[in-house]
C-alpha cells in the first residue's frame, strides 16, 4: 500500500548560482529589456504592415484604453508618472496629426518613435527583477517557517519548534517523472504546465522546483499580487515577471508575448498556468489559454532558424497535476463559476472573501491536520505534444525517433507561418488536457464527492444543474450501503483506467471500501464552514453544501464516469 | 527521374492509381514532375515503360515506384488516392516513412471506424463519433504527419481526363496546404477552392453517397425531375444536419463540395452508388446487387455508419432510416417514398 514518495531534497543541477539563467538574465537585464522592445516593436509594425493609418489607428486605441483604466481602474502598483506619459503621447500624435506637409515615410517615422516609447515602457514594466539574494531569503523562509509550523503541530513537548522530525515532504508527495525532469533541465529548456486550483500553487510549485534541485524557473504573475508591497518583494524574488491583465491592447500584448519567448530562448525555464486562472469550476482545465503557450512554439522555431540544433535548442513541455483533498477558496470559486455559466439563473448568497486571516488560519489547520496534497509530474514532450525519450529525442507513437524541426519545415526549409503555429498550438494545447487527465490523482474525497453528486443527480434526472443544486439539502439522503456499492463500481472502473494509463490514483484507495469512504468523508473540503459530504447519525450520506459537492465532483469529470450510473 | 528536371522542382507523389488517382496525376504532371505509387508490380511495370496505367493515358513526366520508402523520399507533397476500403492500410503501411515535414493531401471519400478489438460494423448496435474516422483523421492518427488536406468536389473522372473544366475544393485547417494545392493544381481548366473546415468537406464528399442511393432508387421508380429536386433539396438539408452533429460546418454543405458533388452524383447514372439504388428499385436484393460489385458501394457503408451514430443523438434523418429498412431490413422501396411522402418535415430551411 505504501508508495515511495520522493523524500530526500535533490542535489541541486545547477550548483553555481552564476550559471542559472535566471541570474544570467539579470545581469543583462538592461540589454534584455531593449531587445523586448526593440523586437515588440518590430512585431507591431510587421502585424501593422508598416502603413501609419493602421499604425495610428492602434496607437489611438491604446492611448484611449490606457486613458481610460488610469482613470477607470488605478493600482496602488502602477508608477505615478503614468499619467504624464500617457499625456506627452497624445501630445506626439496630436502634433503628428496636425502636421500635413509630412510624407507617408516621415509620418511612420513619427509614429514609430511613439510606439517605440510604448514599446520600452512595457517592457521595462513587464521584466523580473530577480535578485539572488531575495531568493535566498525567501526560500529560507518559506523551509523554515513550513517545517516549524509542521513539527510544533505533530512532535509534542517543549522543544517541538526546533524538531526536525518531520519535513514538508510528509505532507507533500511528489511523484512521477521527476528524474526525466532534472536531466532534460540540464539539456534544454523547459516550460512547465501546472493545473491551478488554488491560489496556495504558486508557492507549491515554488517549492517544488526548489526541491527538485532545478534552478529557479520564470513566471507570469498578475500584477494585482504586486499591489501588496510584501508580494511583490516574493514575487519579484522567485524571478516572476508581471502581467497585467487590465491591459488588453496589441501593444502590451505583444510585448508580452515577445518576453515570454525571447526569455524561453534565452534558455529560462518557464511556468505557465495554461488555465489562465484557477479553475472555477474545479474540473481539471480543458479550454486552455493559448496566447503563452505559442510563445514555447514560436522560441522552438526561432532557435531552429537560428541554425541551433539538438537537444541544447529543444523546448521541453512538462505538465503537472497538483491534487487536493480541500481547496480554500472552493465556495467562491464555486460561485463565481455558476453565476457566469448559470447567470441569473443562480442567485448569489452573500459574499464573503478570502482575507489573509484567514488564509493563515487555513495554513495552520492545514499542518496541524492531516490532508495531503500531492504533486504528479508528467512526461515530458516536445512542442508538438510528443512524448521525448531520456535524450530528449521526440518519438513518434510508434516510439520511432523524428526531429521537431521538420514540423516548421517546408520545402526544405525553415519557415515562418503564423497560421500554422496558431494550429500548432491548439494541438499543443490539446495534449496538454489529454495528459492532465492521464497523472491527475484521484483522491478518495474525489471518489466519495463524484458518487455523492452523482447519485443524487440521478434521483432526481428531471432537474437541471441549477434547480438540483437548490434542492433543499435534507432531501438527499443517501443510504449508507447503497452509496457504499456504488463507490465501489465507480472505483473499479477508475481502476480499469488505471490499468489503461489513463488516470493516477493515490496509494489510500487501495485499502478495503469503509475505509476508503471514511477517509474521503474526514478530508474532503475538511475546513469549510459546510461539508460537503458526511455521515448522519444514522450513518447514511448526507450533503450539507450541494454547490460544494459540485465543485469536489468536477474533479472527477472528463473520464465518462457518470456514465455508470 | 528524367533528367531534364531542374533541381528546382519538386517531384510530387501520388499513391494510388485508380481512376481519379490517375487524373490527378496527369493534371499535377502539367506542372510539375510526378512519381505514383501502385502495389501491383505489372501495374508499376506498365506505368514505366508504355505510360498507360490499366489503359489509361499517363504522362510522360510520371514514373512509378512500387516502394513505399522510395516515394516518401523523394516528395515532400503526397497525394492519397485510394479507396475508402483500402485506406487505413495503406495508410498504415506509409506510416513508418512518413515525417512532419510531409503534406498529405487526400482525395478519398468515405469512413473509417475505430472500434475495440472484435467489435465490427455488425456486432455493435451504436457508434459514437469518437468510433468515426474521416480519412483525415485515419491519417492523423496513424501517420506523425499533420499538415493534411482533402480534396473534394464534383470531380468525375471521366470528364477530368477528357479535359473538361471542372472545379475542386481543398480543405485544411494550414493555409500553407491550401495555397501548395492550388499552386500544384490550378490551370485554366481547373478551379480550386480553399476550406478551413476540413472535417465539413470530407463529410461532404460522404454523405452525399447516400442521397445518390436515393437518387438511383428514384430512377429505378422510373420518377422524374420535380421527385430528383425534391430529393436534392431534402437530402441536402439532411446532410447539414448530419454533418453538423459529427463536427461539420454548414457552409460546407452549402458549398461545392457539398451541393455542388451532391447534383453532379445524382445525375451521373454510371456511379456505383446510384447503380444500387436503381437496382433495388427495380426489385434486386442487395446481396445480388453486391455480388455483381467488384468493389463495394461507399454509400451503402456509410448509411450503416450514419444509422449506428443517429443511435447516440437525438437527431432525426429520415432519407437515411428509411434507406437503410430498405437495404438490411424488410422495407419496399415504394414504402419508403410513401413514408417520406408522408413525413412531418414541412419547414423548407431551419438552418440559416
Amino acid at each position: 500500500m505504501e508508495e515511495k514518495y520522493i523524500k530526500h531534497r535533490y542535489e541541486p543541477i545547477l550548483p553555481s548560482k552564476n550559471e542559472w539563467p535566471v541570474v544570467k538574465l539579470a545581469r543583462e537585464r538592461k540589454e534584455f529589456v531593449k531587445k523586448i522592445s526593440d523586437l515588440s516593436e518590430k512585431r507591431i509594425l510587421d502585424l501593422t504592415g508598416n502603413n501609419p493609418d493602421i499604425l495610428k489607428e492602434e496607437l489611438e486605441t491604446t492611448l484611449y484604453r490606457e486613458k481610460l483604466r488610469i482613470k477607470q481602474n488605478p493600482w496602488a502598483v502602477d508608477p505615478d508618472d503614468e499619467y504624464e506619459f500617457w499625456g506627452e503621447v497624445k501630445n506626439s500624435l496630436l502634433q503628428v496629426n496636425s502636421e500635413t506637409g509630412l510624407t507617408k515615410a516621415s509620418r511612420l517615422q513619427e509614429y514609430k518613435s511613439v510606439l517605440h516609447r510604448i514599446t520600452s515602457r512595457y517592457a521595462e514594466e513587464i521584466a523580473s527583477n530577480f535578485k539572488h539574494t531575495h531568493y535566498k531569503f525567501t526560500r529560507s523562509v518559506v523551509q523554515f517557517g513550513f517545517s516549524r509550523l509542521l513539527n510544533a503541530a505533530r512532535v509534542k513537548g517543549f522543544r517541538s519548534i526546533f524538531s526536525t522530525q518531520y519535513s514538508l515532504q510528509d505532507k507533500i508527495q511528489i511523484t512521477g517523472e521527476t528524474d526525466q525532469l532534472r536531466d532534460l533541465a540540464t539539456k534544454g529548456t523547459i516550460v512547465m504546465v501546472p493545473t491551478h486550483f488554488s491560489n496556495l500553487d504558486s508557492i507549491l510549485i515554488g517549492w517544488i522546483i526548489s526541491v527538485l534541485g532545478l534552478p529557479p524557473f520564470i513566471y507570469g504573475a498578475g500584477l494585482n499580487l504586486f499591489n501588496i508591497s510584501i508580494f511583490a518583494y516574493f514575487m519579484n524574488a522567485l524571478g516572476a515577471y508581471k502581467v497585467d491583465r487590465r491591459k488588453k491592447n496589441l501593444m502590451y500584448l505583444e510585448t508580452l508575448k515577445t518576453y515570454s519567448k525571447e526569455a524561453i530562448q534565452f534558455g529560462c525555464h518557464s511556468l505557465f498556468f495554461p488555465g489562465g486562472t484557477r479553475s472555477r469550476s474545479g474540473m481539471i482545465e480543458s479550454r486552455l489559454k493559448l496566447g503563452l503557450l505559442s510563445t514555447a512554439i514560436e522560441a522552438q522555431r526561432a532557435n531552429y532558424q537560428s541554425g541551433s540544433q539538438g537537444i541544447s535548442a529543444k523546448i521541453f513541455v512538462v505538465p503537472v497535476t497538483i491534487n487536493y483533498h480541500f481547496v480554500l477558496e472552493a465556495p467562491g470559486l464555486i460561485r463565481d463559476h455558476l453565476s457566469i455559466t448559470g447567470q441569473e439563473r443562480y442567485y448569489k448568497e452573500n459574499d464573503e472573501f478570502s482575507t489573509s486571516y484567514k488564509i493563515s488560519k487555513f495554513l495552520v489547520k492545514f499542518f496541524t491536520k492531516g490532508s495531503d496534497i500531492s504533486v504528479s509530474v508528467g512526461r515530458a514532450m516536445d512542442v508538438l505534444g510528443n512524448y521525448v525519450d531520456k535524450d530528449g529525442n521526440s518519438l513518434d507513437k510508434k516510439g520511432r525517433i523524428i526531429d521537431t524541426r521538420d514540423y516548421f519545415v517546408s520545402q526544405g526549409k525553415i519557415t515562418i507561418d503564423q497560421q500554422r503555429e496558431e494550429e500548432y498550438t491548439n494541438m499543443l494545447g490539446k495534449r496538454i488536457v489529454e495528459e492532465f487527465h492521464k497523472i491527475n490523482r484521484v483522491f478518495s474525497s474525489h471518489l466519495v464527492s463524484f458518487t455523492a453528486f452523482e447519485m443524487i443527480k440521478k434521483r432526481n434526472q428531471k432537474l437541471d444543474l441549477f434547480d438540483l443544486l437548490r434542492l433543499p439539502e435534507e432531501d438527499n439522503v443517501l443510504p449508507y450501503d447503497e452509496f457504499k456499492a456504488a463507490c465501489e463500481m465507480v472505483l473499479t472502473r477508475i481502476k480499469e483506467l488505471k490499468s489503461q494509463g489513463m488516470i493516477g490514483i493515490a496509494p489510500h484507495l487501495l485499502q478495503d471500501m469503509d475505509k476508503v469512504i471514511n477517509h474521503g468523508l474526514d478530508n474532503v473540503g475538511m475546513y469549510h464552514a459546510k461539508r460537503p459530504v458526511l455521515k448522519d447519525k444514522q450513518g447514511d450520506i448526507v450533503t450539507e453544501d450541494m454547490s460544494l459537492l459540485y465543485f469536489y465532483h468536477n474533479r472527477l469529470d472528463g473520464y465518462a464516469l457518470e456514465k455508470l450510473f | 527521374m528524367p533528367s531534364k528536371n531542374s533541381s528546382k522542382e519538386k517531384t510530387i507523389g501520388v499513391v494510388g492509381v485508380g481512376s481519379f488517382g490517375t487524373a490527378i496525376a496527369n493534371m499535377l504532371a502539367e506542372k510539375n514532375p510526378v512519381m505514383v505509387y501502385a502495389r501491383k508490380e505489372e501495374v508499376v511495370e506498365e506505368i514505366n515503360s508504355a505510360h498507360t496505367a490499366m489503359g489509361k493515358e499517363l504522362n510522360p513526366r510520371i514514373v512509378a515506384t512500387g516502394n513505399p520508402e522510395d516515394i516518401c523520399q523523394n516528395c515532400d507533397i503526397l497525394f492519397f488516392m485510394v479507396p475508402s476500403s483500402g485506406f487505413q492500410d495503406v495508410v498504415r503501411t506509409f506510416a513508418p516513412f512518413l515525417f512532419p515535414y510531409h503534406l498529405i493531401i487526400h482525395g478519398t471519400k468515405g469512413l473509417c471506424l475505430n472500434l475495440n478489438p472484435g467489435e465490427t460494423l455488425e456486432t455493435v448496435s451504436k457508434i459514437r463519433r469518437s468510433q468515426i474516422l474521416t480519412m483525415s483523421e485515419v491519417i492523423l492518427k496513424e501517420t506523425v504527419a499533420v499538415r493534411v488536406g482533402c480534396l473534394a468536389g464534383p470531380n468525375l473522372s471521366k470528364e477530368l481526363l477528357q479535359g473538361q473544366p471542372a472545379a475542386t475544393v481543398i480543405a485544411s485547417k494550414y493555409n500553407e496546404v491550401i495555397l501548395e494545392g492550388q499552386r500544384l493544381l490550378r490551370s485554366e481548366k481547373f478551379q480550386v477552392y480553399g476550406n478551413s473546415d476540413i472535417i465539413g468537406v470530407e463529410l461532404s464528399g460522404v454523405l452525399k453517397n447516400i442521397i445518390a442511393i436515393a437518387a438511383g432508387a428514384l430512377a429505378g421508380l422510373g420518377l422524374g425531375e420535380n421527385a430528383k429536386g425534391l430529393l436534392i433539396s431534402r437530402g441536402m438539408v439532411e446532410m447539414v444536419h448530419l454533418s453538423n452533429a459529427l463536427g461539420g460546418s454548414v457552409r460546407s454543405v452549402i458549398g461545392l463540395a457539398g451541393i455542388g458533388d451532391l447534383v453532379a452524383t445524382c445525375n451521373s447514372v454510371h456511379s456505383r452508388n446510384f447503380t444500387v439504388g436503381y437496382r433495388l428499385a427495380k426489385g434486386d436484393s442487395l446481396d445480388t446487387i453486391m455480388a455483381d460489385m467488384d468493389e463495394v458501394a461507399e454509400g451503402v457503408n456509410t448509411v450503416r455508419i450514419i444509422k449506428a451514430f443517429l443511435g447516440t443523438t437525438d437527431l432525426r434523418a429520415p432519407i437515411t432510416e428509411n434507406l437503410y429498412r430498405v437495404l438490411f431490413g424488410d422495407l419496399e422501396i415504394e414504402e419508403a417514398l410513401q413514408f417520406l411522402m408522408k413525413y412531418p418535415f414541412n419547414v423548407d430551411v431551419d438552418f440559416v
